[in-house]
């Protein structure tokens, strides 16, 4: 859909005023939008090396898989006190998203092999944009998504490095 | 009379003892936040040196200091792997680093630049238990910690 960010919005907004009047609430997170959540020790542990990425990104399976292999976490040592590893692991859990089925039955590790990120993230993003110096890694949510530290991916906060032009983002 | 006065008088030390006992546990509850708060207390980077310095002594009877010159050497270089301090922490300590998988912009290292640094020791042994064996496959010795701190010291 190519309509300018300005409609979309209405649009977004019009199909949020009739989701609170009819009560269908899942309908109202389906889309792309990313509600924030707080959590202490999660915010500060995980926030350390990378954005604390949102629970909801990946299903508990995932997160379990990730939390029982800190000490080698995508090549760093990321080992976290025993109660820090079960707070933060509860709330993953508590907070995560749909499961997603793989082949080989093995739950996806990386949020950005997801067919969400990737149905987000393959659109209209200029070529390249990753690879860059100051983005580095599709992990690096801050580079675009400026407030993703607050857990904010809006397209307000969306902009995309000097030297390229933001996309008209697509939220079908 | 005289049976009912005593069940009163029961009723009445227990809820005595119950009374004692909640402000005793009270006291212990209000002793363990002390000495936890007292386990994360804000130190200086002076306080760590020192304790580096305690423990360097332990460790070879022939310690005769730090050297921030060795410090610096060692933040700079990779150790065997694919990382060095500088690889993430900036080759100049007093600017933000970069991690060097993820991307995301870190703080300066340098206390002079970043006066939150070195002030927590749930947190300096934390990173140093991570980042050694990420950056040497081994902890780290006291000498190594209070070289590269003595040079962290010197970085304006």
């Amino acid at each position: 859909m190519n309509l300018p960010c300005s409609i979309r919005r209405w649009m977004a907004a019009a199909a949020g005023l009739g989701a609170l009047l009819v009560p269908v609430a899942g309908a109202v997170y389906a889309d792309s939008s990313i509600r924030p959540l707080d959590h202490p020790v999660w915010r500060q542990e995980c926030g350390a090396c990378h954005v604390a990425y949102p629970p909801q990104l990946l299903p508990a399976p995932s997160w379990q898989a990730i939390m029982s292999g800190l000490d080698r976490h995508f090549g760093a040592d990321a080992r976290l006190d025993s109660q820090a590893q079960a707070d933060i692991l509860r709330f993953l859990e508590l907070n995560a998203g749909r499961d997603e089925t793989r082949a080989g039955g093995k739950p996806p590790l990386r949020i950005t092999e997801t067919r969400w990120f990737i149905h987000e993230h393959t659109e209209e993003l200029p070529a390249g944009v990753w690879k860059r110096p100051d983005v580095k890694s599709p992990a690096n949510c801050a580079a675009c998504h400026t407030a993703a530290d607050r857990g904010d991916y809006s397209e307000r906060t969306l902009h995309l490095p000097k030297g390229f032009s933001t996309p008209s983002h697509s939220k079908d | 009379m005289s049976r009912y006065a005593g069940a009163c008088f029961g009723a009445h030390a227990i809820v005595l003892n119950h009374f004692r006992l909640e402000i005793a546990m009270r006291l212990v509850v209000v002793a363990t936040l002390i000495i936890a708060a007292a386990g994360v207390r804000a130190e200086t980077p002076a306080d760590f040196q020192a304790r580096f310095s305690a423990q360097a002594k332990q460790e070879n009877p022939a310690f005769t200091g730090f050297s921030a010159d060795q410090g610096q050497r060692w933040y700079a270089r990779t150790q065997g792997r694919e990382w060095s301090c500088a690889s993430c922490h900036a080759r100049n300590p007093a600017a933000t680093g970069q991690h060097a998988a993820t991307g995301k912009l870190l703080a300066p290292l340098a206390p002079a630049a970043n006066p939150e640094r070195f002030t927590r020791s749930d947190k300096v042994e934390k990173w140093f238990k991570r980042n050694c064996n990420d950056v040497l496959g081994r902890p780290c010795t006291a000498q190594e910690k209070g070289d590269v701190l003595a040079y962290l010291l010197t970085v304006r």
